[in-house]
C-alpha cells in the first residue's frame, strides 16, 4: 500500500501530510512532484495545503494545469481515494473534480484556529469508520475557505449526500456562530457523487497526535487505509 | 545616472558626511564615480556598517560551550545535541513598516527567514515583537491591520508558523512603530553554511528573483529620521513575494544536500553590494562581477541601480568550480532564475563590469573593515532625574480596586492578542506544542525527544526610566519565560531599537542598555549569538523609548517536561516563588500608566543571582513533573498574573482564591500591582506539594503557598475579587475594542 502526497510549487502542508501517514500511521507515503504524469502504483492520493503558485491568481487556478492533475483525474475516475485538504480542496474545485468555488472568508482575514466538525456521512473512504454525527476537533488555517455554489448545485450535493463535514459548535449544533468563514450551509467538506474524492478546508493531517491538541484527524487517514486494505483483497 | 558628476553635495545627498567623503577620496586616491559612491554610501550607512554601535556591541558575551556561530554571520547557531543545532536571529523592519505597513512587515519576515535558511537551517518558527503608537492615534489601527496582515501574508504562504511575540502600545511609537521579526531554524552540524567567498576562481552565482528598481537606498532610508515627507519614501520599500521565497528555500536546502556550495548569503539591505562585499571580506578575497549578467526584470538598469536594488528573494552563492551546472539545474527545477555573474579573485579588489567595461573598482577592505567607526558622545540627560522621581504616597488610591484590576486586564497591552495571532498560521509543520498565549511558545524537534521554547521580551517603560536596569530585566524576563515553559535558556538574539545616536542622551541609553543586557547574560550564562541594531527611530526629533528587544531560546531535553502558564485543574495548589520580595516597586508599572496616566520612577530592581536559581529550580521541578503550571509575574504584578493563569486556560476559564504575599502595612493597590521581579506563580496537584516544597528548599528558593485553584471568582485575600466569566470577556474583547476593530 502506497499513498502519494503531491508537491506543487508552493505546497507547504506536504511535509505534515507525509509525517502523519508515514510516521504516525506507519503507512508508506511518497512525495510526487507536480510534473509527474502518472500515479501508477499508488493506492491513495493526498493533495496537501499550501499556496500553490502563491495564490496570486484564484487559488488552485494554476495548479490544476500541472501534469499530475491529469493523473489525479484518471485515478479518481477509476475509483481511487483522493483527499484534497485546504489548498488541495481549492485545486479539486478548480479542476472540476468537485463542484462549487471558494471565496474569501467573511471576516476578510486569514483564520487559524481549532473548529468542531460534524460528520454528515460515512459513505466516503475517509469517513467509513467515522459514524454519521461524530464530532471532530480539527484546525482550520485559510484565507479563502468560504464555500460557495449556486442554489442548484447546493440542492444537488445536499440531495446526493455529498456534504461530508459541517462546522458546528461543541454540542454538534450547526450555528452561524460556529461557522468560521461564512460557507453556505456551514459546509466544511464535500465529496464527488461516487464518494471517492473528498475536499475539505480543515486540516486532519495537523491533528493526528494528541500533543497537537487533538488526534481526531487520524481517524480520516485510518479510514482511508482500511478502505484501501479492504479493496485490495 | 552614469553622467552624474560626484561632488561633495552629491555625497551629502547620499547620507555621507564631509569627513566620510574625504575618507573615500583618500582611500581611492581619486574622486569616486557615482557607482562607487553608491557602494560606499550603502555600506557605510548605519544600517549596514553599525558605525555608531559597533564599539558597544563588543561588550556582549558571545561565547559558550554550545555556541557554534556567534555574531557576524547571517544568524547565530547554538548546539542542542545529537548533531543538531538551532539557528536564529531577530531583525528590525521598522522604517519600511511605518511607511508601508503590509509590505514593510512582510519583507521583514522574508528577510529574517533568508538569514536563517542561508545558514543551511530549515526554519521551524517565527516570532514578532510589535510596538505601535497609542491605540486612539488615528494611524494606529491602520498600521496594526497592515503589519499583522503583512506578517500573516508572508509567513503563512511560506509555511513557517508564527508562534508568538509581543504587541505593545505607547505614545512614543506614534511616529515610529517597531516591527522586529525573529526566526529559528534547525540545522545539522555537518550542514552549516556560511557567507564566505572563498576559493580563487570559484564562480559567483546569482539565484532567485530578478532584480528590479525597488528598494533602492532602503538601507540609507533606514538610517535616517522621519519627517513630514516620509510618505514620499514609499518607493524605497520593497515588495515581498513569499511564493518565490518558498521556492528559494526549498531549492537552497536541496542544493545544500550536495557539496557544490562554498559559501552562500542572502541579499538583504544593500542587496547585491552588501552580499558580495561581505562574503569577500570574510574570506579575504576579491571578486570580478559582470553586472549585465544579473537577471533583470526592468530594462536599461544602470550599474548603480543593479548594485543598490533591494529586490527581495535573491541569494548569492559561491559554488565550487566545475559544479556550476548542478547548481543551475536545481534552480531550474524550482523555476527560479540562476546565473553565473562573476568569480572569486585573489587580490581583495571588487571589479564591477558592465558589458565588458569597468564601472567600479574598489578595495573590499576599504568598504568593509575600514568603514568609519564612531565613539559618539554619550551622556545621561538632565531630565532623567525628574523622570525617576516618584512619590507613591501622593498617588490617589482607587475607590474600587477590583475595577482597576479589570481595567488592566482589558487594556490593549494586557488583553488577549487572539485578534492578532488568529491571523497567523501558528500550527503548520505540526511542531507547535504550546501555541501563542503562554509565557513562551514550545516547538518539538521531530525525530528527537527535544523541544525548544522561544520568547521575545522587553519592557520599554523600564528601559526609558533606566536603560541599564531595563536591559537586565529584558534578559531576565526572557529567561524566566522559557524557564516557565520547562526549558533551560541557551542563547539569545537581540534587536536594539533606539533614537538618533548623534544625540548624547540616546547614545547613553544605547550604551547603558547594552551594558545591562551584557551583565544579565553573563550572570545567567546566556550567550548573545546574533542581533541587529536599528537607530534613528525618530520622527520630527521625537525619539522612541529605548527598546532593546531580546529573543530568548530555551532547550527542553524532553518535550514532555513542558509547562504552560494557565491553571490546569480545580483543587490544584497555588504557590508564589520569590514572594519574599515585598518592597513596593511601581516605577514604570502598568498600573501607574493605565490607572494614573504616568510613566515615572525607577524600574524594579534586578537580582541576577536570584533569577539564575529561579530558572534552575523551575526547570528541575518541571523535569520531575512536579508542576501543573508556571507563570512569570510581569506587567500588572501578582493580580494580573493570577488572573491570566485563570482566564487563559484553553479548557475554559477557572477561578482561584489566594492570599496576599505582602505585609498588611503595604497599601492594597500596591500589593496587587507592584512589579517586583523574579517572581513566578506556579501550581501543582495536592499530591506534589511536599515534594515541591522540598525541591524549593534544596534550591534555596523562597516559596509560599498562596491558595487553591477553583470556583467562579479570582480572589486576592479580602482586597479584590473578580468574576471569572466577566474578566474573561473583558480580556477577550479588550484589544479589538481599544482599536475599534469590532468583530
Amino acid at each position: 500500500m502506497k499513498i502519494a502526497v503531491l508537491v506543487f510549487p508552493g505546497s507547504n502542508c506536504d511535509h505534515d501530510a507525509y509525517h502523519a501517514i508515514k510516521h504516525v500511521l506507519a503507512a508508506d507515503a511518497q512525495f510526487v512532484w507536480h510534473k509527474e504524469g502518472s500515479l501508477d502504483g499508488f493506492d491513495g492520493v493526498v493533495i496537501p495545503g499550501g499556496f500553490t503558485y502563491g495564490d496570486y491568481l484564484r487559488t488552485g487556478a494554476l495548479a490544476k494545469l500541472s501534469p499530475v492533475m491529469g493523473a489525479v483525474r484518471r485515478f479518481a475516475d477509476s475509483g481511487g481515494p483522493v483527499i484534497g485538504i485546504c489548498n488541495g480542496f481549492q485545486i479539486l474545485l478548480e479542476s472540476g473534480l468537485l463542484p462549487g468555488a471558494m471565496i474569501v472568508n467573511e471576516s476578510l482575514k486569514f483564520i487559524c484556529d481549532y473548529v468542531t466538525l460534524r460528520t454528515e456521512t460515512a459513505r466516503t473512504p475517509f469517513t467509513r469508520s467515522i459514524p454519521e454525527g461524530t464530532r471532530l476537533r480539527i484546525p482550520v488555517a485559510h484565507y479563502q475557505g468560504n464555500y460557495f455554489a449556486d442554489d442548484e448545485t447546493i440542492r444537488r450535493i445536499e440531495g446526493n449526500g455529498q456534504v461530508v463535514f459541517r462546522y458546528c459548535d461543541a454540542g454538534g449544533n450547526v450555528t452561524p456562530e460556529a461557522n468560521p468563514n461564512g460557507s453556505i450551509g456551514s459546509i466544511a467538506g464535500i465529496c464527488n457523487e461516487k464518494g471517492n474524492v473528498l475536499g475539505m478546508m480543515p486540516h486532519p493531517e495537523r491533528c493526528t497526535e494528541p500533543e497537537m491538541g487533538s488526534a481526531d484527524g487520524r481517524r480520516l487517514f485510518e479510514s482511508m487505509l482500511s478502505h484501501i486494505k479492504e479493496n485490495a483483497r | 545616472m552614469k553622467d552624474v558628476v560626484v561632488t561633495p553635495e552629491v555625497a551629502k545627498e547620499h547620507g555621507l558626511t564631509a569627513d566620510e567623503y574625504a575618507r573615500i577620496q583618500a582611500t581611492l586616491g581619486r574622486d569616486p564615480n557615482i557607482t562607487e559612491l553608491g557602494i560606499f554610501s550603502v555600506m557605510w550607512s548605519e544600517h549596514c556598517s553599525y558605525k555608531s554601535s559597533r564599539i558597544h556591541l563588543r561588550k556582549f558575551p558571545t561565547k559558550g560551550p554550545r555556541v557554534l556561530q556567534g555574531p557576524g554571520e547571517n544568524a547565530g547557531i547554538v548546539d542542542i545535541g545529537d548533531n543538531l543545532a538551532v539557528c536564529f536571529k531577530m531583525e528590525s523592519h521598522n522604517h519600511p513598516s511605518f511607511i508601508e505597513p503590509y509590505q514593510g512587515a512582510a519583507t521583514g519576515v522574508g528577510g529574517i527567514l533568508r538569514d536563517v535558511f542561508t545558514m543551511g537551517a530549515r526554519p521551524i518558527a517565527s516570532l514578532n515583537s510589535l510596538r505601535f503608537g497609542r491605540p486612539e492615534h488615528p494611524r494606529t489601527p491602520f498600521l496594526v491591520e497592515g503589519v499583522v496582515s503583512g506578517i500573516a501574508g508572508y509567513g503563512n504562504c511560506i509555511g513557517v508558523p508564527t508562534v508568538g511575540g509581543e504587541v505593545f502600545f505607547d505614545e512614543c511609537y506614534d511616529g515610529n512603530i517597531l516591527v522586529n521579526a525573529f526566526t529559528l531554524g534547525v540545522v545539522r552540524h555537518d550542514r552549516i553554511f556560511r557567507g564566505y567567498a572563498s576559493g580563487v576562481g570559484n564562480p559567483i552565482i546569482y539565484v532567485g528573483s530578478k532584480t528590479g528598481r525597488d528598494g533602492i537606498h532602503g538601507a540609507t532610508m533606514a538610517s535616517g529620521e522621519f519627517d513630514e515627507k516620509s510618505e514620499e519614501k514609499r518607493p524605497t520599500v520593497q515588495v515581498g513575494d513569499p511564493f518565490t521565497e518558498k521556492l528559494l528555500l526549498e531549492a537552497c536546502l536541496e542544493l545544500m544536500k550536495t557539496d557544490c556550495v562554498e559559501g552562500i548569503q542572502d541579499m538583504g539591505a544593500a542587496g547585491l553590494t552588501s552580499s558580495t562585499f561581505e562574503m569577500a571580506s570574510r574570506a579575504g578575497t576579491g571578486f570580478i562581477m559582470n553586472l549585465d549578467q544579473v537577471p533583470q526584470r526592468e530594462t536599461d538598469m544602470t550599474p548603480y541601480e543593479l548594485l543598490l536594488s533591494e529586490s527581495q528573494e535573491r541569494m548569492i552563492i559561491v559554488a565550487r568550480r566545475g559544479r556550476e551546472q548542478e547548481v543551475l539545474d536545481i534552480f531550474e527545477k524550482w523555476d527560479l532564475d540562476a546565473a553565473v555573474i562573476g568569480e572569486v579573485t585573489p587580490d581583495g579588489i571588487a571589479r564591477l563590469l558592465m558589458n565588458g567595461v569597468t564601472v567600479a573598482e574598489v578595495p573590499i577592505a576599504a568598504v568593509t573593515d575600514e568603514a568609519p567607526i564612531y565613539d559618539r558622545p554619550a551622556e545621561r540627560p538632565a531630565w532623567q532625574d525628574d523622570l525617576n522621581r516618584l512619590d507613591l504616597s501622593a498617588l490617589p488610591a482607587p475607590s474600587d480596586l477590583s475595577e482597576s484590576w479589570l481595567a488592566l486586564m482589558s487594556c490593549p497591552e494586557m488583553a488577549d492578542k487572539k485578534w492578532v495571532y488568529r491571523q497567523y498560521d501558528y500550527m503548520i509543520r505540526t511542531n507547535t506544542l504550546v501555541a501563542p498565549g503562554s509565557d513562551a511558545a514550545v516547538l518539538r524537534i521531530k525525530g528527537t525527544r527535544k523541544a525548544v521554547a522561544i520568547s521575545s521580551d522587553c519592557n520599554p517603560r523600564y528601559c526609558y526610566l533606566d536603560p541599564f536596569v531595563g536591559g537586565m530585566l529584558a534578559v531576565c524576563e526572557g529567561a524566566r519565560n522559557v524557564a516557565c515553559s520547562g526549558a533551560e535558556p541557551i542563547g539569545l538574539s537581540d534587536c536594539l531599537n533606539f533614537g538618533n545616536p548623534e544625540r548624547p542622551e540616546i547614545m547613553w541609553q544605547f550604551r547603558s542598555a547594552i551594558e545591562g543586557i551584557s551583565k544579565a547574560c553573563e550572570a545567567l550564562a546566556i550567550p548573545v549569538v546574533s542581533g541587529n541594531v536599528s537607530l534613528y527611530n525618530e520622527t520630527m526629533g521625537k525619539g522612541i523609548y529605548p527598546t532593546p528587544t531580546v529573543a530568548t531560546v530555551g532547550l527542553l531535553e524532553d518535550a514532555d517536561d513542558r509547562l504552560v502558564s494557565w491553571f490546569r485543574a480545580e483543587g490544584d495548589r497555588v504557590f508564589l516563588l520569590g514572594g519574599d520580595r515585598v518592597d513596593v516597586e511601581l516605577g514604570g508599572s502598568l498600573y501607574l500608566k493605565e490607572v494614573h496616566g504616568r510613566v515615572a520612577g525607577v524600574p524594579p530592581a534586578a537580582d541576577l543571582d536570584h533569577e539564575k536559581r529561579l530558572c534552575a529550580f523551575i526547570k528541575a521541578a518541571a523535569s520531575k513533573r512536579l508542576l501543573a503550571s508556571a507563570h512569570d509575574l510581569a506587567e500588572g504584578g501578582l493580580a494580573c498574573a493570577l488572573a491570566e493563569s485563570c482566564i487563559t486556560r484553553p479548557d475554559g476559564p477557572i477561578g482561584a482564591v489566594v492570599s496576599n504575599p505582602f505585609p498588611e502595612s503595604v497599601r492594597p493597590d500596591f500589593a496587587l500591582f507592584s512589579e517586583n521581579q523574579g517572581r513566578v506563580l506556579v501550581s501543582c496537584g495536592p499530591a506534589n506539594v511536599a515534594a515541591l516544597l522540598e525541591a524549593a528548599s534544596e534550591h534555596q528558593l523562597h516559596i509560599s503557598q498562596l491558595g487553591t485553584v477553583g470556583g467562579d471568582a479570582i480572589v486576592i485575600a479580602d482586597i479584590a475579587r473578580l468574576n471569572v466569566a466577566e474578566t474573561h470577556k473583558a480580556w477577550c474583547e479588550g484589544f479589538a475594542n481599544a482599536l475599534g476593530f469590532g468583530e
